[in-house]
């Protein structure tokens, strides 16, 4: 047996053979036969792509299935020596917080927006033990401390929009922890989080482990939170367990071609060198300016500078990378040049010709040449829509006959990957990766010069992540086209772009080669940045340390 | 399976059995009646015949007759056409005009301010009322009842169109056709207006409802339709007087406006379950 907790004592949770099927139809069970235990002290990492039942465990150990939907066939689920799964509701919500509690992945949802968080974290002492309205106080402003929220006694008076999403997932994790349980479940505890506070996160959760000895079951999409974290690891693919080792075993040595695969899809963080392009420029941006008027009633209004002077030059053929954390700025800059948004100075111009000044005819035509490709592919097509329409909507916007904007879509459905016969289908037939190709392809049929993609990769899986960052380096030598990359992902930026801009609050804090920039990075910010970033000390191409 | 495939079968689903198939089939019964209402009457619903007043159930007036000798049978059927009228020509006018005034301050920001101020002082304006000072000023008659009924429906319609429009401005495939560059005329029509379809449907059913209310209401405050015109509300405020004799004056009218509207809000609320994007989600 591989998943034997070894130095960890007597397991915490034990699952043997779980298996949870769709209550109603016959259709494939969602989770099959999967067994693991995890340890007093023990980090468990479930890693897999969407869709392959790491959730839908999480929630059968927790008995929070959706009822009337999925349910537990068969297995067993062990807490110590009790089985969850026929225990009575009743004796659930007993255990639940009380020995074993759950963080999720978006802690606004999780908390309540209309209660006070110091409430909110009471709540668990009233419903579950006996100490007194004094006592229960006491209680929750000691624990915001050991959580290092600052200020415990501003932070138990606030209310959830009051604090950061940072702040947010520490007051979920002192909710979670507050009565120490045995097991803590972390759902993508991270995933809705900056790089840097995604490694606070990380760390407080560790020191709460070592602290309350806590078996934890990590469950993430990211290798290299794996990396960080795990002691030992489970894959999963569509509901069954594909592996289960330790960490130093699957990152080096994966047995399963699968967990190969997903190891080696994770970008290097340090880019390869490339040759310096001399093309010609096709976009230039000078002195960007954007500022966001907030209104407020009975107050002056105040102002929001997202975009502060930003001066880049994009050339053909160069993928520009533009890296940030959220509310940088990147996506304005973004929707600033593709003309979602209007600038409020600066100079746009696209080919040779500046934006500014021109009639909105002129405008319109020259913003043809510029196309976007959106973050989120399940929204980007219009549902209601056949994809071929949807293709060839640009073109004839644009005067072009529509057999004529259709055989071009065909050429096009080729190029990225796709069958003509998708033309002929609707949106929802498509897999997320499919669609991206999809809109990429849309993107590209009026022969933009520039392509800005805003975070189009980062709501895909890594492996689907990985064909689509190709398709894009194959797109740009086959048509020459320049790409503005916007992305959080300094992985995805090292992988792809030749040079990269780190944006913090609206302005450039670094930018160069991107060999220079992720290589030997300059700015401290940026060195923050690199720091946080999940898994640094790994190679996972080569399944070694860096 | 395809989106309209799957609606469709969940259409049939709610329309399997249970309330939503009974309220189908008395609004079919309704509509039967109230289009083939000449044929189905034994009588001239405004002939006065003296001699048969307040005749009591009888076999030549199925349910009796009221104070000028009138079939009220005859009289009940001809009153499905007026409230059928008055529901759809209300519903399908205020949806129409509020979809068009919705969209314009919905996607054109100037225009929004401007437009939904003025719909909140339309709304300030009591629906009976309005319908009092229209009627006084150009007579009763059926359009008066319709307009008066009509436009304080309006801005509700308007409020519904503009926050989907509002909605929908900020996805993403809406995004991607500005970028395209589609023209708003495209924009609007492929992208946007396709989204108000099914809350228009549920919107639209309960405008029916309440026009169909407030026609009888009307009618019985003897504010609404002209006398010689049969209406639910006005059969109901005539036998006002002999209900303690005959109550069925009062009651055979009130069954019949019950009922429909109790089927149309019933089917209203299926609609909504059933097209609500939410729902979608579940299955």
């Amino acid at each position: 047996m591989i998943d034997d907790a070894g130095t960890y004592g007597s397991p915490v949770i034990r699952v043997r053979d779980l298996t949870v099927g769709l209550t109603h139809g016959d259709q494939k069970n969602v989770v099959e036969n999967v067994s693991f235990e995890v340890g007093p002290g023990e980090t468990l990492c479930v890693v897999g792509e969407s869709g392959s039942g790491k959730s839908v465990t999480a929630f059968s150990i927790m008995g929070l299935l959706q009822k009337n939907a999925l349910e537990p066939t068969s297995g067993e689920v062990f807490l110590g020596d009790e089985n969850l799964l026929q225990a009575r509701p009743e004796r659930m919500r007993q255990l639940r917080s009380a020995r074993m509690s759950m963080v999720f992945q978006e802690p606004m949802t999780a908390l309540n927006p209309v209660e006070k968080v110091g409430k909110q974290i009471e709540e668990v002492l009233l419903l579950h033990s006996k100490m007194g309205a004094a006592a229960r106080r006491q209680r929750t402003l000691e624990m915001l401390d050991t959580v290092h929220l600052p200020d415990p006694q501003r932070i138990y008076d606030s209310f959830p929009h009051q604090l950061s999403g940072g702040q947010r997932q520490r007051v979920v994790i002192c909710i979670a922890l507050i009565l120490e349980p045995d097991l803590l479940i972390a759902d993508e505890p991270t995933t809705a989080l900056d790089v840097t506070t995604q490694q606070q996160i990380l760390t407080l959760i560790r020191e709460m482990q070592e602290r309350q000895n806590t078996a934890v079951l990590f469950i993430t999409h990211d290798m290299g939170v794996v990396a960080d974290i795990a002691d030992r690891v489970v894959v999963m693919r569509d509901g069954n367990v594909v592996e289960v080792a330790d960490k130093e075993t699957i990152l080096r040595s994966p047995s399963h071609d699968y967990t190969r695969m997903l190891i080696s899809s994770v970008p290097s963080l340090v880019p390869e060198p490339r040759q310096p392009l001399h093309t010609e420029t096709v976009l230039s941006v000078a002195g960007l300016n954007k500022t966001f008027q907030k209104k407020r009633f009975l107050r002056s209004a105040s102002e929001i500078q997202a975009v502060a002077d930003l001066n880049l030059t994009l050339r053909q053929k160069e993928i520009l990378g533009v890296v940030g954390q959220s509310g940088s700025g990147k996506s304005t800059v973004a929707r600033c040049i593709v003309g979602l948004e209007e600038p409020t100075s600066g100079d746009i111009t696209i080919c040779g010709d500046r934006l500014q000044g021109a009639r909105s005819a002129e405008r319109r035509q020259m913003r043809r040449h510029i196309q976007m490709v959106f973050q989120d592919p399940y929204r980007s097509l219009n549902p209601r829509v056949k994809v071929g329409r949807s293709m060839v909507e640009g073109s004839t916007n644009f005067g072009t006959p529509h057999d004529a904007a259709m055989g071009r879509a065909e050429e096009l459905m080729e190029l990225v990957g796709l069958s003509t016969a998708a033309l002929d289908r609707y949106p929802h037939q498509f897999s997320g990766g499919q669609r991206q190709r999809i809109c990429i392809a849309r993107a590209l049929m009026l022969e933009p010069a520039v392509l800005v993609a805003d975070e189009a990769v980062s709501a895909l899986d890594v492996s689907v992540q990985e064909q689509v960052l190709e398709l894009l380096d194959e797109i740009r030598e086959r048509t020459g086209v320049g790409i503005l990359f916007i992305t959080h992902d300094l992985r995805v930026a090292a992988r792809i772009c030749d040079s990269i801009f780190v944006m913090n609050q609206g302005r450039i804090v670094e930018h160069g080669p991107a060999e220079h920039v992720l290589g030997r990075p300059e700015e401290e910010y940026t060195q923050k940045l690199f720091e946080a970033a999940p898994g640094r000390h790994w190679d996972f191409r080569n399944f070694c340390p860096v | 399976m395809t989106r309209r495939g799957l609606l469709l079968r969940r259409l049939r689903l709610a329309f399997g059995g249970g309330p939503a198939l009974v309220s189908l089939v008395i609004l079919t019964l309704v509509l039967l009646m109230a289009v083939f209402a000449p044929l189905l009457a034994t009588a001239d619903p405004t002939a006065i015949a003296p001699a048969d007043r307040l005749s009591g159930l009888t076999i030549e007036h199925p349910l009796g007759t009221d104070a000028y000798g009138r079939d009220v049978y005859s009289r009940v059927l001809h009153g499905a056409r007026v409230s059928l009228l008055v529901g759809a020509g209300a519903a399908l006018v205020s949806v129409a005009v509020g979809l068009v005034i919705g969209v314009f301050a919905g996607y054109f920001r100037a225009l929004d301010s401007v437009i939904m101020r003025t719909m909140d002082g339309i709304m300030a304006i009591p629906s009976i009322l309005l319908a009092i000072a229209l009627i006084s000023l150009t007579g009763a008659s059926l359009l008066t009842v319709l307009v008066a009924i009509t436009i304080p429906e309006i801005p509700r319609v308007v409020r519904l169109v503009r926050s989907v429009i509002l909605n929908v401005r900020s996805e993403a495939y809406v995004e991607a056709a500005i970028t395209l560059g589609s023209p708003v005329r495209r924009i609007l029509l492929r992208h946007m207006v396709p989204n108000t379809v099914a809350p228009l449907i549920v919107q639209g059913t309960f405008v029916f409802a309440s026009a169909i209310l407030t026609e009888a209401t009307l009618s019985f405050l003897g504010a609404g339709l002209p006398t010689e015109i049969p209406s639910w509300g006005n059969i109901m405020s005539e036998g006002r007087s002999y209900f303690q004799l005959f109550p069925g004056l009062v009651l055979w009218p009130g069954l019949a406006l019950a009922l429909t509207l109790l089927s149309v809000n019933v089917l209203g609320d299926v609609l909504r379950d059933t097209l609500d994007p939410k729902m979608e989600k579940r299955t």
